[in-house]
């Protein structure tokens, strides 16, 4: 184990200059910034680009900006959107040929992505970029795209001093502190007289842009604001889900009456999968032009809410909205952690705000934990 | 002897609709060319009076029937055509126009025309499906000038159009549009409405307004119950249902739910 690193502070007025020592070592700094009634991960200029002062408020289903009474900078809990969007493009080319003579000649399409510096990585989601990363880079086979953008990849994480009602990290233990996989940590204090952060390096990369920022040393009342704000996130966490046997659980309840809820109730809208961040389904189709001479293989976001999905010949596996809402949930919470070995769920919520209808996980799994109705035994 | 050299055939044919998938087709301009350099337009009234005979490799059919002359017709267009694509609404699922399978269409000609009795009129209007076989069916109204593309050199090369059955939502996530059901209350058919426009309404700020018809499995009453419980009032949900797609099952049993 390596010793834990010291931590400083940072003042609030010299947040920028980060911002700016990342851009000097050529780095594209990506995150929260205010966008169409959301907060979601953008290019960031600069400290003004942040939403400063704004706050979320989210429910199962709806989604609103709100005023906050004070300065904040990263005072709203997670978006729309996941940091997937980078290191999973919801559409990439993967190689093209043209015809040359009776053959063709393959043309492999190199990602050239830019060196990200994630901003405001919260805990959930770097649990999640490491499902991911355990996913595409994990096995024998990689994902040239996915490995290409994390490796130069920069997180700045940020504990969450607050949390949202439709939050769960502390049921899927993956927050709301941040306690792995980043550079630097953030948390940020204000009180009467300070607005500053509580800030300490993760990785060499992290301490060397650390030692460039005008710090100073913390005292334990800094120590202690910022254990008080991640203790405040843990005493707003809006929703809590019991995960106890919760694979088996489900195994046996293939045929709870639940699901024919369900079938009555989604939409098979593909929202959850999409706002995921861990979703990792993708559709692979070829284009070919009019001449027959170039064909083109491109990779879009899946999800298993479609019917395409299960498709084999003859038809759909799952063509039944209620088999496909299990399909879901079972891969999330069970099948999972087989395929895996964690949960494919981090807890962030995104999928019970980001439903057209507010269909809500956390209430699905205690209604079926609450009626079971297979054979107990197994 | 067999030709070897001659270019497949492509007719394009309209029925009753307003030209704009036909539009479509001409707004490809650059593609249009190289279209034109494989197969032989033999038939396009937006481009070109000429007419030149069948039989035609692909027919693409523009428009809904709406008159006697038109049933005849769709069968004669049907028996020249290897395969018969309907392009657009009004073609795939009777159009605007089908507004009038929910009324008296004889009542409309006695108020709108002075002479009724010129008028020959089916009481319908339908769907190319309800007439004779159909090989693949684009909706859109109009059609998107992608998919067009993409079936026609599906059909041209012989195999399956990537052209999918999915929600709107997919298409608005994947291209990072904020979705404006959940942070503005707009209602939204997106999650009942098949892709293809590219989520086009929803970018602009407006709930989608279902001009792609019904996607795979719409989950329309849960959608409806959904706008409902936000404050949509009956009249408005009828409404909502009853547009370009009216007449397609789903959005007709929707819409009548709500009569
Ligand atoms: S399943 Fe829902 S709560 Fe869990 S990680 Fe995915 S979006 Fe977040
Ligand atoms: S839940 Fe569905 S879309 Fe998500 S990873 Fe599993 S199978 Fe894929
Ligand atoms: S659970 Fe909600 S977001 Fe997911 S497919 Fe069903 S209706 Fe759409
Ligand atoms: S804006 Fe409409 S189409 Fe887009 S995700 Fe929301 S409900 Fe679906």
């Amino acid at each position: 184990m390596t010793p834990p690193r010291p931590l400083y502070r940072l003042d609030r007025n010299d947040f920028g200059i980060l911002l700016n020592i990342l851009k000097e070592k050529g780095y594209l700094t990506v995150g929260p910034t205010r966008r169409d009634g959301a907060i979601l991960y953008g290019a960031l200029e600069s400290v003004d680009d942040l939403p400063i002062g704004w706050t979320d408020e989210q429910e199962a289903g709806t989604y609103r900006l709100k005023c906050r009474d004070d300065d904040a900078l990263f005072g709203y809990n997670v978006g729309p959107h996941s940091w997937k969007k980078y290191l999973f493009p919801s559409k990439t080319k993967l190689w093209s040929a043209t015809k040359k003579g009776s053959g063709f000649e393959i043309d492999r399409e190199t990602d050239t992505p830019p060196k990200y510096a994630f901003i405001g990585v919260r805990a959930c989601e770097l649990h999640a970029i490491q499902i991911q990363d355990k996913v595409f880079m994990g096995g024998t086979y990689q994902d040239p795209v996915h490995a290409g953008r994390r490796r130069d990849c920069l997180i700045i994480a940020v504990n969450c001093a607050q949390a949202a009602n439709t939050c769960f990290c502390t049921s899927m233990q993956t927050g709301p502190k941040v306690d792995n996989g980043y550079d630097i940590v953030l948390t940020e204090i204000i009180d009467k007289a300070r607005h500053y952060f509580v800030i300490e390096a993760g990785s060499d990369r992290g301490a060397a842009i650390v030692k460039k920022l005008p710090v100073s040393p913390v005292q334990q009342t800094d120590m202690d604001a910022a254990a008080a704000c991640v203790e405040n996130a843990e005493k707003q966490m809006g929703r809590k889900v019991d995960m106890t046997d919760i694979k088996d659980i489900l195994t046996r309840n293939y045929d709870n009456k639940r699901w024919a809820e369900l079938e009555k109730k989604c939409l098979a809208c593909g929202n959850c999968t999409m706002a995921c961040p861990t979703c990792f389904c993708s559709n692979v189709e070829d284009i070919t032009d009019l001449g027959a001479e170039h064909a083109e293989r491109w990779r879009s976001w899946g999800s298993c809410f479609t019917m395409d999905f299960s498709y084999i010949h003859g038809g759909s596996v799952r063509p039944s909205i209620g088999s496909r809402y299990r399909q879901w949930l079972m891969h999330k919470l069970a099948t999972w952690l087989d395929q895996f070995g964690t949960s494919g769920c981090v807890g962030c919520g995104r999928c019970i705000t980001w439903c057209p209808v507010g269909i809500d996980l956390t209430e699905e799994v205690k209604a079926i934990c609450d009626n079971e109705e297979g054979d107990p035994s197994g | 002897m067999k030709e070897t050299s001659q270019k497949p055939k492509l007719a394009v044919w309209k029925f009753a609709s307003c030209d704009g998938c036909q539009l479509s087709l001409l707004n490809c301009e650059d593609e249009l060319l190289a279209v034109a350099d494989v197969i032989e337009i033999a038939n396009f009234p937006e481009a070109s009076r000429e007419v030149i005979p069948g039989p035609y490799e692909l027919s693409l059919v523009e428009g809904s029937i709406t008159t006697p002359h038109d049933k005849a017709r769709i069968q004669e267009v049907r028996r020249q055509s290897k395969f018969l694509v309907t392009i657009g609404a009004c073609a795939t699922a009777g159009g605007i126009q089908a507004l009038r399978n929910f009324k008296d269409v004889n009542a409309f000609i006695d108020i709108v025309y002075a002479h009724p009795d010129y008028i020959s009129s089916l009481a319908t209007s339908s769907a190319i499906a309800d007439h004779v076989p159909v090989d693949f069916e684009l909706p859109g109204c109009p059609v998107n000038k992608q998919q067009l593309l993409e079936v026609i050199i599906a059909f041209l090369h012989d195999r399956k159009p990537n052209i999918p059955h999915h929600s709107v939502c997919i298409e608005c996530k994947q291209r990072d549009t904020v979705c404006l059901a959940v942070t503005q209350d707009i209602p939204c058919l997106g999650p009942v409405t098949r892709a293809g426009c590219g989520a086009i309404c929803p970018a602009f700020n407006r709930g989608c307004y279902g001009c792609f018809g019904p996607m795979e499995t719409p989950n329309t009453e849960s959608l409806a119950d959904e706008l409902r419980d936000k404050g949509m009032i009956t009249e408005d949900l009828l409404r909502l249902f009853r547009t370009y797609n009216a007449d397609s099952p789903a959005f007709k049993m929707e819409s009548e739910r709500h009569e």
